[in-house]
């Protein structure tokens, strides 16, 4: 139970007035702006956007700087802009076949059409703090361009699916519109395409740590990544008013298609599972761990036992919105005084009977020693 | 370029082949054009507004489809001297880049289409292409060449 409580109005004021000061720092250094947190912190925009559900970079960036670079700050601020903005309407599904693809891998086969590139990527770095970005010196030589070949870049996926090695993704009815969990409440059992909505917005660092318990065993599914690819696609609207679809231009984002150990029966041959990541913005490792908690709620689907946390649909969707969670800790900080002095009543009655009795105990003890022959 | 309809009218088709240009295009190219494209009066049936769309993917790419998220999107509607109606919706919160292309809309179903496409939208379109293949290029250096090394037990067997 929360009282209200009168009386913090100035220390309040006087706390943002000061959070202002302090988050724009030594006013004798240029400021940063929102174009060079956009363009030079484009990863940390991505978790903002991804996690903010909303695609915007600019306004991703706003609430980073707003935010002092608290990144569950920064997607608390999004979602709040998200709420005021009137939806118009919904895109057609993204064709990521025809990404522009600045990034693509694969671990389960060498050569692929299309062929794999690394584009920009952190991964065969050597993690050494790079001192001349301290000393401001940086002037990294511009990329090697070499003439782009224009080969198909196929999904690998579709490739085992043509062979009948991994299921075929079930296809959506003609009347079928997808559940939209911001507009309708979620109810459990939720249907797959709820909780990939929810994955997609849900906090990077918890779905992490539940892939992470997948792959240590927990729910283990032997998964190996099919395909990666980060790059543009274009987004194309419904518009109804004009009764064709409208080209709006493109988003970035990244795609993870996870390949997983394999289900059959008598009727049917053994094939690969498959789990699936898709993220606004450069965050492969979003996407794979949405792949891989998406492969561990399918559980029920396989007739797994779903006795991992990460295979529990319940406990992964209800808690894995940081906005969500951050707000209901954040609750810990308003005022308690009523409910906790009628806690602390409770701990000094219950301390107060247990003296009593201890005493009363204490009392038979001496007594029955002193009966004692 | 990807189009969603079997069976679209070519008109149809023309016009979403200028739109896609116009959405694409990057609003310094978009510039120049604006006294040209604001020449004569004209009527902002819609005056340019920002909300969202609604995002979907596919399941596994190619299955059934599902919400991703929300994106930015600046819509507006405007009506030229040739009572041409011209639409746009632009993914971001540029209003003058909707205006401009609603305009652009509007003019390029109107007499002067031709004049239009051989001073505007080719220009956006050459535009578009070199700053994708530029984009491209500069990704395609990272390419790997897988090659296979012998092993020495190869050789003894």
């Amino acid at each position: 139970m929360y009282v209200a409580v009168k009386g913090g109005e100035k220390a309040i004021r006087n706390a943002h007035r000061l959070l202002a000061h302090k988050r724009r720092g030594d006013s004798a250094r240029p400021g940063l702006s929102v174009a060079q947190i956009r363009e030079q912190m484009f990863l940390g925009v991505a978790r903002v956007m991804c996690e903010g559900a909303l695609h915007d970079a600019e306004l991703a960036a706003l609430a980073l700087k707003q935010a002092a670079g608290d990144t569950v700050e920064a997607i608390f601020l999004l979602r709040a802009y998200r709420a005021t903005l009137p939806r118009f309407c919904a895109s057609l599904p993204l064709d990521t076949g025809a990404m522009r693809i600045e990034r693509r891998i694969s671990a389960t086969y060498k050569d692929i059409p299309g062929g794999q590139q690394l584009g920009a990527t952190f991964d065969y770095t050597h993690r050494l703090l790079d001192f001349d970005l301290l000393a401001e010196q940086e002037a990294p030589p511009p990329p090697e361009s070499v003439p782009a070949p224009t080969e198909a870049c196929p999904h690998i996926m579709a490739l085992l699916a043509r062979e009948g090695l991994v299921g075929q993704e079930r296809k959506a009815a003609d009347d079928e519109s997808a559940p939209d969990i911001t507009r309708e409440p979620l109810a459990f059992p939720a249907s797959r395409a709820e909780r990939l909505q929810i994955l997609a917005r849900g906090d990077e660092g918890f779905l992490l740590a539940l892939a992470y318990s997948t792959q240590r065993g927990y729910g283990r599914n032997h998964p190996f990544a099919g395909e990666i690819r980060v790059g543009k696609v274009d987004v194309w609207l419904e518009a109804e008013e004009l009764g064709f679809c409208v080209p709006a231009g493109e988003i970035e984002v990244s795609e993870c298609e996870m390949v997983n150990q394999f289900v059959g029966s008598r009727k049917t041959p053994p094939q690969f599972t498959r789990g699936y990541g898709l993220v606004f913005g450069s965050a492969e490792r979003k996407a794979m761990v949405m792949a891989l908690v998406d492969r561990a709620l399918r559980a029920g689907e396989y007739g797994e036992d779903a006795s991992a946390p990460a295979q529990q649909e319940e406990f992964v969707l209800a808690h894995c919105d940081s906005v969500e969670a951050a707000g209901f800790l954040s609750h810990l900080k308003l005022p308690h005084y009523v409910d906790f002095q009628s806690e602390l009543g409770l701990v000094r009655k219950l301390r107060r009977e247990q003296a009593r009795t201890g005493a009363q105990e204490a009392e038979k003890e001496v007594a029955a020693l002193e009966t004692a022959p | 370029m990807t189009s969603y309809h079997d069976n679209i009218a070519p008109e149809i088709r023309a016009r979403q082949q200028w739109m896609y240009t116009l959405a694409h295009a990057d609003i310094a190219d978009l510039m120049p054009f604006e006294t040209q494209l604001k020449a004569g009066p004209y009527q902002l049936i819609r005056p340019p507004e920002t909300g969202m769309a609604l995002v979907r993917g596919r399941m596994g790419a190619t299955g059934a489809p599902f919400n991703l998220g929300e994106m930015t999107v600046t819509r507006c509607v405007v009506k030229n001297d040739e009572a041409c109606v011209g639409y746009s919706y632009i993914a971001g919160r540029d209003k003058t880049h909707a205006e401009l292309a609603a305009l652009a809309d509007a003019h390029l179903q109107g007499a002067r289409r031709h004049a239009w496409v051989c001073r505007m939208v080719e220009l956006l379109d050459a535009r578009r292409q070199s700053r994708r293949a530029e984009a491209a290029a500069a990704c395609a250096g990272t390419r790997v060449d897988f090659f296979t090394l012998l092993r020495g037990e190869d050789d003894a067997a």
